[in-house]
């Protein structure tokens, strides 16, 4: 017997004797005698919860939690309590893909919520459910736009985060599609190279706003020059910063895509996090995974249930708008708790303290004569400095004092040399502050 | 108070369920981003901390859980989630780390992902896996991207067909569009199973591969399977197994030893980490041995006892933006060091055995369309003697009054009245007979009182759906709600 196996030996009798057989393997005559497992796996023996519980421990104890001044996508923001709380609720923890309404309205209605949440903050007009992350959903923007446009060709700032780029690529090779990158000029989308390079046989163009570098890029003109051609213009932004940035939906934006992980998900070591995906109206039936809408039941009451289904695989097969089943939906119920703990306010003060801290942080480090903005554009949480300090040694000497910051971009690409990144959110205090820039300070 | 509303609802200008930090450096001010802020409404609810703990905790007494009631959905493989998987996220650092920490302050981390690869590989019997794809779909997407990646390798670039049966998942078409490659969709036999003689016809040297899940979506052991996979390898072309019906063959058979060359496998399913009301799972991908160089990057690797981060030139690219639902996959972990060889060996034979006594207890009220064993799962074909034409969807619906979720329903498509039932080895006998009475009483109720089936549910917290209304006023948003319900005034 084991804790997750109700079978006693005569229930096993009893069931066996019911289906006229003698043995459990009698169920499995059908499969040949050739491919039987011969032996146990070559596995760990069962351990007692204990065991599990000390096995992890050891294990964690080869980890070192540290003070986050890094970013790059993922950002060390405040959790409130209530959603560990939520979250962890057998209904929503344990529940199925909401596909029976009558017993499912709990996930569709924060779902819901959720959509209408990232409506108003991006100021497009309809979200899906969410899909894996923010690397997926820009790539699966990208499809949207070639599928809208009916044209093969994507261009890609090359200031988006280059895991971004990665997959995007990824995507679009295997699909047959090509891309071409938009060059920058001085950390930021280079408008005359973006001039150059559109034409009609353009299916769209990805930015990132706030970029890879956390430089904040002005887009006026953009729209135009895309829809003059009738290319799809698609957005991507860690979606926290759009609680006081201009929307995607004011820089003309067709869709909006990116990561939510900012939004009350810990970092995870990556994941889960969550991708949001938005546009207008109009591409409503283009947009892949799932979507919430509203509705009523045979006695007038208001409800919800998954809606537009024939985009999906599970109805159009081969000919669905995407292969994307699930939904990141667990991770949904993240942001939109988060969302209605933060408020407005809270999601533009989260904003303003992040603003505050990483400027303090950036003028110290100018001032210290061993850093160097290369860029000199606007900012929020996020700035990527140039140092002729030796990155490891940067790295080693805040290691000493448990923080995690000033990566060296040069592991995404030699041509970051000498390209250090710091994120400062909320959470960061003037204690952990100082003493990253003591350290700094001290270094030669 | 009514709790029945949208969290919208409950916003009154000038509450607050937050609180953060006191402004160190108010000398630096957001405002002077000027042109860069927006100027568009937002609209967020303003609510208190206990407003949104009422409300989400009375919307989650709308939904069904695993730990709500018996939930035999097929395919989904809805078994326990054991506790010991939370606890083990919660407890540690591992959710509060970050992927790009220093390499040696997140060796616990790597080694976690490094162990459950190889427990992956082990059983299915394949040489090495990467954790990085987000779910099913995206592993069927990634390995379809490693099958096509091979034959490009080997100059071989005409192949572009990957064989499907019509009995397939519909991810799987979809995936292999999502590949840039082609869907030839073969027919099922009469038995649900592989034609072996219309696979033959379909082979050539334009086929990539073939995509198949085994036990089929029908519940049942491709018989043939030998010689499937003969045949495919022969004509050049590599066999893809969808792990959705893993569970199954737990203990029995590897994908591996029966010739499958790459597999997904849900994690959220065979692994028991929870299905999160959708997601987030986890579909890692396993190979064999000469497609290793091809797994998506970044990978982790192991020298001596030293973990680190590795990207390789042959690999298709990169899938995800890193290590995939990394906490998803500590939960996977957890329940493979808890149950062991031991334990892990047993999975199928009760999951089979619940499934099969299901099939022989009702195969007198529910028409089984195919003969003979089934394995984790069963499908009946709507009622046998049904007089008064009641479909598969109102005995699912009637279900739900009596506490149990619904089984799959209308899948697969081979049947026009398709229930699939899969109940899990977690499932004791008392359960299982409680289904199988309920099972049986809608089969009388729908001779006795078929209006009350087709009306069913009567106990759930709303009735059957309008699904036409939302797809026609495509209401998706609170703003297009009260957009709405303005126009109706």
């Amino acid at each position: 017997m084991f804790k997750y196996f109700p079978h006693t030996k005569s229930d096993i009798e009893l069931m066996l004797k019911e289906m006229n057989i003698s043995s459990i393997d009698e169920l499995f005559s059908t499969v040949p005698k050739d491919v039987f497992l011969k032996k146990e796996y070559n596995l760990k023996s069962s351990m007692s919860e204990q065991e599990v519980r000390n096995y992890f421990k050891e294990l964690d104890k080869e980890n070192q939690e540290l003070v986050i001044f890094s970013g790059l996508g993922l950002y060390d923001h405040y959790q409130p309590a209530v959603i560990d709380a939520i979250t962890s609720r057998q209904e929503f923890l344990t529940s199925y893909t909401p596909y029976q309404p009558e017993v499912s309205q709990g996930t569709l209605q924060y779902i819901f919520e959720y959509q209408s949440m990232i409506q108003t903050i991006t100021g497009m007009d309809v979200s899906n459910a969410s899909m894996y992350d923010g690397t997926t959903s820009t790539a699966e923007a990208c499809f949207m736009a070639c599928n809208i446009t009916k044209r093969k060709k994507i261009l890609i700032s090359n200031t988006i985060n280059p895991n971004t780029i990665n997959v995007i690529k990824t995507y679009l090779k295997f699909k047959n599609y090509e891309f071409e990158f938009v060059s920058s000029k001085n950390g930021v989308l280079d408008k005359d190279d973006l001039k150059s390079k559109i034409n009609s046989n353009i299916a769209g163009l990805v930015v990132q706003n706030p970029n890879f570098f956390g430089l904040v890029e002005d887009y006026s003109g953009v729209s135009d020059l895309l829809h003059e051609l009738k290319s799809i213009f698609i957005q991507n932004s860690d979606i926290s910063a759009l609680g006081v940035l201009k929307t995607p939906f004011e820089n003309g934006a067709d869709i909006a895509c990116g990561d939510c992980q900012s939004l009350g998900i810990p970092i995870s070591f990556g994941g889960p996090t969550l991708g949001y995906l938005a546009t207008k109206k109009k591409y409503a039936r283009k947009i892949p995974g799932r979507i919430s809408g509203y509705t009523l039941d045979s006695s007038g009451k208001r409800a919800y249930v998954l809606t537009l289904q024939a985009r999906e695989q599970h109805i159009r097969r081969s000919k669905a708008v995407s292969n994307i089943c699930s939904n990141q939906s667990l991770m949904v119920l993240f942001v939109t708790v988060y969302l209605s703990i933060m408020g407005k306010r809270g999601l533009e003060e989260v904003n303003e303290l992040s603003y505050q801290n990483s400027h303090y942080l950036y003028e110290r480090l100018l001032a210290t004569n061993k850093f160097f903005d290369p860029f000199k554009q606007p900012f929020l949480k996020e700035f990527t400095l140039e140092t002729t300090l030796s990155h490891d040694l940067i790295a080693k000497a805040l290691l000493d004092k448990n923080i995690f910051g000033g990566f060296s971009l040069k592991q995404f690409s030699e041509e970051y040399e000498n390209l250090i990144n710091f994120a400062v959110t909320e959470k960061r205090t003037k204690a952990e502050i100082d003493t990253l820039i003591e350290v700094l300070e001290g270094l030669s | 108070m009514i709790y029945d509303k949208l969290i919208f609802e409950f916003s009154k200008p000038g509450k607050i369920g937050y609180s953060l930090p006191k402004h160190e450096f108010r000398k630096y001010q957001l405002n002077d981003l000027k042109d860069n802020l927006r100027k568009q409404e937002m609209i967020l609810p303003e609510v208190t901390e206990l407003d949104c703990v009422r409300h989400y905790t009375n919307i989650s007494k709308k939904n069904f859980g695993v730990e709500t009631g018996f939930y035999p959905l097929g395919s989904c493989t809805m078994k326990y989630n054991p506790k010991i998987n939370e606890e083990v996220v919660k407890s540690f650092s591992f959710s509060k780390l970050h992927p790009y920490q220093p390499v040696s302050t997140i060796q616990g981390a790597l080694r976690m992902y490094y162990e459950l690869q190889e427990a992956l590989s082990e059983i299915s019997g394949l040489a090495e896996f990467t954790l990085n794809p987000y779910a099913g779909a995206h592993g069927e997407l990634v390995g379809l991207m490693i099958m096509k990646q091979y034959h490009i390798s080997r100059k071989d670039f005409k192949r572009k067909k990957v064989i499907i049966p019509d009995s397939a998942h519909g991810t799987n078409p979809a995936s292999t569009i999502f590949s840039g490659m082609e869907v030839i969709e073969i027919k099922s036999n009469d038995q649900g199973m592989v034609d072996v003689e219309a696979l033959k016809e379909v082979l050539s040297d334009e086929i990539a591969g073939m995509m198949l899940t085994n036990p089929n979506t029908i519940g049942i052991f491709e018989k043939d399977i030998i010689e499937i996979t003969r045949l495919v390898h022969e004509s050049g072309g590599l066999m893809y197994y969808d792990g959705a019906n893993l569970n199954a063959m737990l203990g029995q058979v590897r994908p591996g030893d029966m010739g499958f060359d790459i597999m997904h496998i849900n994690l959220h399913k065979t692994f028991s980490t929870p299905h999160g009301g959708g997601g987030p799972g986890s579909g890692p991908v396993g190979v064999k041995n000469f497609l290793v160089d091809f797994l998506p990057n970044p990978r982790i690797k192991k020298l001596d006892d030293y973990y680190y981060i590795a990207n390789e030139s042959k690999a298709i690219g990169q899938i995800s933006n890193i290590f995939g639902n990394y906490l998803v996959e500590l939960k996977a972990y957890s329940y493979i060091l808890n149950l062991g060889k031991e334990n892990l060996m047993n999975i199928g034979k009760y999951a089979t055995l619940n499934a099969n006594y299901i099939r022989v207890k009702l195969s007198d009220y529910y028409k089984l369309p195919i003969k003979g064993n089934c394995m984790h799962e069963v499908v009946f074909d709507g009622l046998k003697d049904n007089p008064n034409d009641i479909k598969t969807l109102d005995v699912a619906k009637r279900l739900l009054d009596y506490g149990m979720h619904a089984p799959t329903i209308y899948f697969p498509l081979l049947f026009h009245q398709s229930i699939m039932i899969e109940p899990t080895e977690t499932e004791s006998l008392q359960t299982i007979n409680s289904f199988i009475e309920v099972m049986k009483k809608v089969a009388e109720e729908a001779k006795s009182d078929p209006e009350m089936l087709r009306n069913a549910p009567h106990e759930t917290p709303i009735s059957r759906t309008d699904e036409v209304f939302a797809a026609r006023k495509m209401i998706f948003t609170y703003k297009d709600y009260l957009d709405f319900m303005k126009n109706k005034e």
